[in-house]
């Protein structure tokens, strides 16, 4: 177990190394802050001074290194545009964010597992092609579009739910079937074509031979083998989520980490992209560890080589 | 005297892309408590399926009927299926021919084995794991309580088997069935395999339907043998007495196809069948053997050829007249 998990934590190493250069490299080369900050009319003057106030005007792998230090002791720089530590800034927007991710995430397996399952059950039937349907237009419908057909139905219409800003769970309710729903095709999928493949095999019969009841045979003997997949895409689903979503956290006025990410981006914010990038690839390396970590504990055949 | 296993007519027939596949063609057969059979043939003659048929494990597309299905008495071919999943694992259990997929790699060797008595008797969880030890001990696994917390992927195959073989003998069933229990292994654990599985039948006075397409095997274990060809059962009788004189000219087929030494010249061919398996998608009229038969008699086999009984508990399907009967009977005279 401790050489799996340090390998994880040298790759951890890398990846943030990868990123943060990658990053660093783009934005520098894609916006001028600079030119931005001073506004319109402002002089050529003015410019250099604030790039030199800045630092802008340093070689590249002296601002890099300058930064990576100071990122190194927890300090991730301030935001130029809100004038306070990124740190505090992502902190004030990570919980709407996690609770939407988390949210839609639980709502997506729920949805998505069962029906699978179902779908396995009773292959090319009606049920399997509503649920395959159902993959398909979920598949094919832009975010955008199915939270506005939401907003128009519960929130406007039918006045049940809220339809912008964060101030009770009744806020996330619309959001988190958005995000569920664009993440549940790929999940249902795999949970369908993982029992049909388990289904058939070797040991569900023998379980059925042992005269084993049809719960216990579906749920015991094949779930279980057949959600390892699904765990894994469900942990890379959630890490995506973790970043934010644009679409979704814009369109309901939602303020978590993706509308900070898309506006820092349209304000040339520097540090606040770094550090928001930087923490998206974390969060990717600490779920799929932990993705690992529990298709272990499912399947012991991955315990042990 | 009342069989343990008791079939009357067996016909499976499978669905597939040309129309209906009839793989089990009308067999009968049964089982004696303490008995032995073994049903011999070659891949694709149903042997399989009506093993798969007993037990009630026929994949779901798969239509059988029969006339009568018992076990001990008991209706299995019209029992609800609650009914039979209480009678599959308790009364009669099943050992397959892949010991290397046969077992579910999430759980380990003891909670499968557990859960076989589990669900069947209302036992405590310790009592079952006393039984498992108690078992996996009887089929020569070593060390077996710190077997218990092992996986499937951490035992090799001819242990596996013996996990399977002590998981069929949880409840303590009448009848075990196993379905060519031991193609899947190295010959030496064959052997040991099929010594282990005799020795316990016999110490538990168990009815075993053995499969196999092996003669060799059938010679080692079997009170009688059932020779199955094309769905139909082509001959059957006392093991000893159908290896020695066989009346069915398949029968004979196989024989000839067995290496013995002394009885193949040294650079000799070894005997084979000549021709192909008839295509059992469509109707068979008359003797399914027909066209790979040495001693055919065309205008007499093309009608159906009825499974003659002999008395001695013998019976075969041919026209031919028994192979120990002295002078070629003259022609029909069988009815």
């Amino acid at each position: 177990m401790l050489p799996f998990v340090l390998r994880r934590l040298g790759l951890a190493v890398v990846v943030a190394l990868l990123v943060s250069t990658t990053t660093f490299l783009l934005l520098r080369l894609a916006a001028d802050p600079a030119q931005a900050l001073a506004g319109e009319g402002a002089t050529v003057a003015d410019i250099e001074n604030i790039r030199r106030m800045y630092g802008f005007d340093q070689p590249l792998p002296a601002q890099y290194w300058a930064w990576a230090t100071r990122a190194m002791t927890g300090d991730f720089g301030d935001s130029i545009y809100l004038k306070s530590p990124v740190l505090e800034l992502i902190g004030d927007r990570a919980p709407v964010t996690i609770t939407l991710a988390l949210c839609s995430i639980i709502l997506a397996m729920a949805v998505s597992i069962p029906l699978g399952v179902v779908a396995a059950l009773r292959p090319n039937t009606f049920l399997d092609r509503f649920a395959l349907g159902t993959a398909v237009v979920g598949q094919a419908m832009p975010s955008f579009f199915f939270a506005l057909l939401l907003i128009l139905v519960f929130g406007v219409h039918l006045e049940w739910l809220p339809i912008s800003g964060s101030d009770s769970w009744l806020h996330f309710v619309m959001p988190s079937i958005v995000l569920g729903y664009y993440a549940m095709p790929a999940l249902m999928r795999l949970t369908r074509g993982g029992m049909l493949e388990v289904l058939g095999s070797d040991y569900i019969r023998t379980a059925r031979a042992k005269g084993l009841r049809p719960p216990v045979v579906l749920f015991k003997h094949a779930l279980r083998n057949a959600v390892v997949s699904v765990v894994a895409v469900a942990a890379v689903q959630l890490g995506f989520m973790l970043g934010g979503s644009v679409v979704v956290e814009s369109i309901f006025s939602l303020n978590g980490l993706g509308r900070l990410a898309y506006q820092s981006i349209q304000r040339a914010d520097f540090d606040t992209i770094q550090a928001i990038i930087l923490m998206i690839a974390g969060v990717y390396v600490l779920l799929t560890f932990l993705a690992d970590v529990l298709n272990a504990w499912l399947d012991p055949r991955i315990r042990v080589s | 005297m009342s069989a343990l296993l008791e079939i009357e007519d067996l016909v499976v027939d499978l669905p597939v892309a040309a129309g209906t596949l009839h793989a089990v063609r009308g067999i009968s057969l049964s089982i004696a408590r303490g008995e032995t059979l073994c049903l011999v043939g070659e891949s694709g003659c149903g042997k399989s399926l009506t093993s798969l048929a007993v037990m009630g494990l026929l994949p779901k597309a798969a239509r059988r009927r029969a006339t009568r299905m018992t076990l001990g008495g008991e209706d299995i071919l019209d029992a609800t299926p609650d009914r039979l999943s209480d009678i599959r694992g308790q009364r009669m259990a099943m050992i397959f021919q892949e010991p290397m997929t046969s077992l579910n790699p999430a759980w380990s060797i003891g909670n499968q084995l557990e859960e076989a008595l589990l669900r069947h008797r209302r036992v405590r969880r310790a009592e079952a794991r006393d039984r498992a030890v108690f078992l996996l001990e009887k089929v020569g696994i070593s060390a077996a309580a710190s077997r218990l917390g092992q996986y499937p992927h951490q035992l090799s195959g001819g242990l596996r088997q013996r996990v399977m073989i002590a998981m069929a003998l949880m409840c303590g069933p009448e009848l075990i069935i196993a379905d060519e229990p031991t193609t899947a292994l190295d010959v030496t654990i064959q052997a040991q395999i099929l010594r282990l599985l005799i020795d316990l039948q016999r110490e538990f006075s168990m009815g075993l339907l053995f499969i196999t397409h092996d003669l060799g095997v059938v010679s080692r274990i079997a009170d009688r043998v059932a020779v199955m060809y094309a769905g139909e059962i082509v001959e059957t009788g006392p093991a000893a007495d159908v290896l020695s004189r066989p009346n069915h000219p398949y029968t004979q087929g196989l024989l000839d196809c067995i290496p013995r030494p002394g009885t193949v010249a040294r650079g000799a061919r070894l005997g084979t069948i000549p021709g192909v398996v008839p295509n059992l998608a469509g109707r068979i009229e008359g003797c399914a053997f027909l066209d790979r038969c040495p001693s055919r008699r065309p205008h007499l086999c093309r009608q159906p050829v009825e499974l003659r009984g002999l008395g001695d508990g013998r019976a075969y399907r041919c026209i031919l007249p028994p192979a120990d009967a002295a002078p070629p009977a003259p022609e029909p005279a069988f009815a």
